[in-house]
């Protein structure tokens, strides 16, 4: 059993809650430093997707399960991100510019789309999201000079005062890139949560009406919801733009969109580590699945098949078995097992019984 | 001199007129109650006060100045505080930081100092969670200050809408029947804490109660509402005699003293 003793305002203010938290972060970063001298370069390929989507994770996690806002989108501000860093780097802007400068453009754009939407809620704002998700592969093909269209375009080697980073050619270098864009999303993401407009979102998550008895202005709150969201999202674009070296209008469809989401869900929504569970699941799934593929056509001996649609088959499995037996996602089962043993032999089996409710409408009174 | 006017105002849903030529004012310092059978409009006198509606007719004056011109968000800034009657706090949050949502209004920093957590923002958690504390310590929540609300009694829940308000550090609080669903001596906390509240902390109250008990001990002037009208204003002895009062109570079949 631990007890945290609290000696002043400050241990609820600190970025870790006690000291072997901070080692255990300490220690997880070292690994994550030390990671490409200990794994081969496909699998650092792997670990830089992952890194990725946890930057796109934690843009939408910051709106859906901080703000309470749904977004069904999302692809289309990672798309803004990242056709507007090639644009721009193909037009001579250095990459230390464009890339950052990509991200706040998918921020304000972000906040343009959600201007009209913000009075929707819950299953309406998605439909709305969802149309954006829609609209913006069409805009993509019709803005073809600039996008390439449908041909796409495609990435150059990143240069950062000289140094090439490429994906194929310079791997390390660009795990190290991702990890430094995730760390500044994090500890950004972090400091926002301890502060007033973080809390803020999340007054706004749960209930709009007291939240405005409080003084937070709804409208603004939201669209500055929106703008971070998107940035950071259109961030995780740029970078997979890179990733995928090459891409066109199909690249950022509905599909990666609903990834997105189902990425946050089964992660657990509401928590920054929620973003990290997903992206390693939804980043080595595709690489499971053809493992267990293979096993076991070895095994019956049907040589190697290929079954149409099964990634999509097992994730829809995966995410209907969360939101039935596990609502909390993968972040909420972790703190289960870890009460149980901080408070061993204390543990009751209904001490997590709160039902989460994020996508609740409007209530008044 | 008065904080909180209310002059000839009135508000209609549709066909039904909820607010009708409604006029008082709230005198500094003072705890005044709101009292009437169910549908009275008592709730919706707050949600005005709050501008979620905006009144057909008549005008809202704080301090002299009319609150017509505000958002809902503005409101708080004013000084104004409240609570509701269905108890709407952040479910998933903890007391804690439902009680920091509180300081809100009085938020300096903006979105860069935030992200990058300034030592300036860092100052201002410090002062923002010693206010906080202060009123944990005088409401007595220390045992629930890192409880989610949602695992939480109802009555705690109460106490802890309250502290929200409190921690606004509001000039006036408006209090939605705070002691509906509370126990005896829940109650009996709720009275004692509303004289502290006007006493020690100079916090005007503007209180909708249906328990005389609470309302009796507590208020300094009762104004009565039926459909929307006012019945009868003056000492909670004077309006719960009054003769329209007592028949607005007899007429939707409850009794003044126990509703
Ligand atoms: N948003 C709304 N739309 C339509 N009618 C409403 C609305 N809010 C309140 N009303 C109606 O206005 C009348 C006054 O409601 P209000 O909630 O102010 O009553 P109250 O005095 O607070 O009653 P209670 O003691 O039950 O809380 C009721 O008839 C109610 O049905
Ligand atoms: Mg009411």
């Amino acid at each position: 059993m631990r007890f945290v003793f609290k000696r002043s305002y400050d241990a609820d203010i600190k970025l870790f809650k006690h000291r072997p938290q901070a080692l255990w972060y300490l220690a997880l970063f070292i690994f994550v430093l030390a990671l490409p001298w200990l794994v081969d370069e496909f699998f650092l390929g792997e670990a830089t997707n992952v890194l990725i989507w946890a930057i796109a994770g934690m843009g939408l996690m910051l709106l859906v399960g901080h703000a309470g806002q749904a977004s069904l989108g999302h692809a289309a501000f990672m798309a803004v991100g990242c056709y507007t860093n090639i644009i721009m780097i193909e037009r001579g802007v250095p990459f230390l510019i464009s890339f950052p400068l990509s991200g706040i453009i998918a921020g304000f754009v972000g906040v343009l789309v959600a201007l009209p939407v913000l009075r929707l809620h819950g299953i309406y704002l998605a439909i709305a999201t969802l149309a954006v998700s829609v609209l913006s592969d069409d805009f993509i093909v019709i803005l073809e000079p600039w996008t390439g269209g449908v041909t796409g375009l495609v990435a150059p080697n990143i240069d950062i005062f000289g140094l090439e980073i490429d994906r194929y050619g310079t791997p390390v270098e660009f795990y190290f890139l991702t990890l430094l864009v995730t760390l500044a999303v994090l500890v950004g993401y972090r400091n926002l949560l301890r502060a007033p407009l973080g809390r803020a979102f999340t007054a706004l998550r749960d209930s709009e009406i007291s939240a405005q008895a409080m003084g937070v202005n709804i409208r603004r709150t939201k669209a500055i919801a929106f703008g971070i969201s998107c940035g950071v999202t259109g961030l995780a674009g740029g970078l997979l733009g890179y990733y995928a070296t090459a891409f066109n209008n199909e690249t950022f469809n509905l599909v990666l969109s609903i990834q997105l989401l189902l990425m946050i869900v089964i992660g657990g929504l509401g928590s920054i580590h929620g973003a990290f569970f997903g992206a390693i699941v939804i980043g080595f799934l595709p690489q499971f699945i053809a493992i267990t593929r293979d096993g076991i056509s070895g095994v019956l001996g049907l040589g190697s098949v290929t079954i149409p649609g099964i990634e999509s088959g097992v994730f829809a499995v995966i995410l209907i078995s969360f939101i039935l037996f596990e609502p909390l996602g993968i972040y909420g089962r972790w703190i289960k097992i870890r009460t149980y043993f901080e408070l061993f032999p204390f543990y009751r089996k209904n001490m997590f019984k709160r039902q989460k409710s994020f996508l609740k409408t409007e209530r008044m009174r | 001199m008065s904080l909180l006017t209310l002059e000839n105002v009135t508000l209609k849903f549709g066909g039904l007129v909820a607010v009708n030529n409604v006029s008082f004012h709230v005198g500094e310092g003072e705890v005044f109650s709101l009292v009437g059978p169910n549908g009275a409009g008592k709730s919706t006198v707050f949600n005005l006060i709050s501008r979620f509606y905006d009144p057909f007719e008549g005008d809202i004056r704080f301090q002299g100045d009319s609150i017509l011109k505000m958002r809902s968000d503005q409101v708080p800034s004013l000084g104004i505080a409240r609570t509701f009657q269905n108890i709407e706090l952040f479910e998933q949050s903890t007391v804690l930081q439902n009680l920091l949502v509180g300081r809100h209004r009085h938020r300096k920093s903006n979105l860069v100092s935030e992200i990058f957590f300034a030592p300036s923002v860092r100052d201002e958690e410090r002062r923002h969670r010693a206010v906080v504390e202060e009123v944990i310590d005088f409401l007595e929540l220390q045992a629930f200050r890192d409880k989610y609300i949602a695992g939480l009694p109802y009555g705690v829940r109460k106490v802890v809408e309250l502290a929200r308000a409190l921690a606004t550090e509001p000039k006036i609080l408006l209090l939605d029947e705070p002691a509906s669903g509370l126990s005896v001596e829940e109650t009996q906390d709720m009275i004692f804490w509303v004289e502290d509240i006007k006493k020690q902390m100079g916090i005007t109250v503007l209180m909708v109660e249906h328990d005389m008990s609470l309302v009796a001990a507590a208020s300094d002037r009762v104004l009565a509402l039926a459909d929307g009208k006012e019945l009868a204003i003056g000492t909670a002895a004077e309006v719960q005699s009054h003769p329209a009062v007592i028949e607005a109570y007899l007429g939707t079949g409850g009794r003044a003293s126990d509703e």
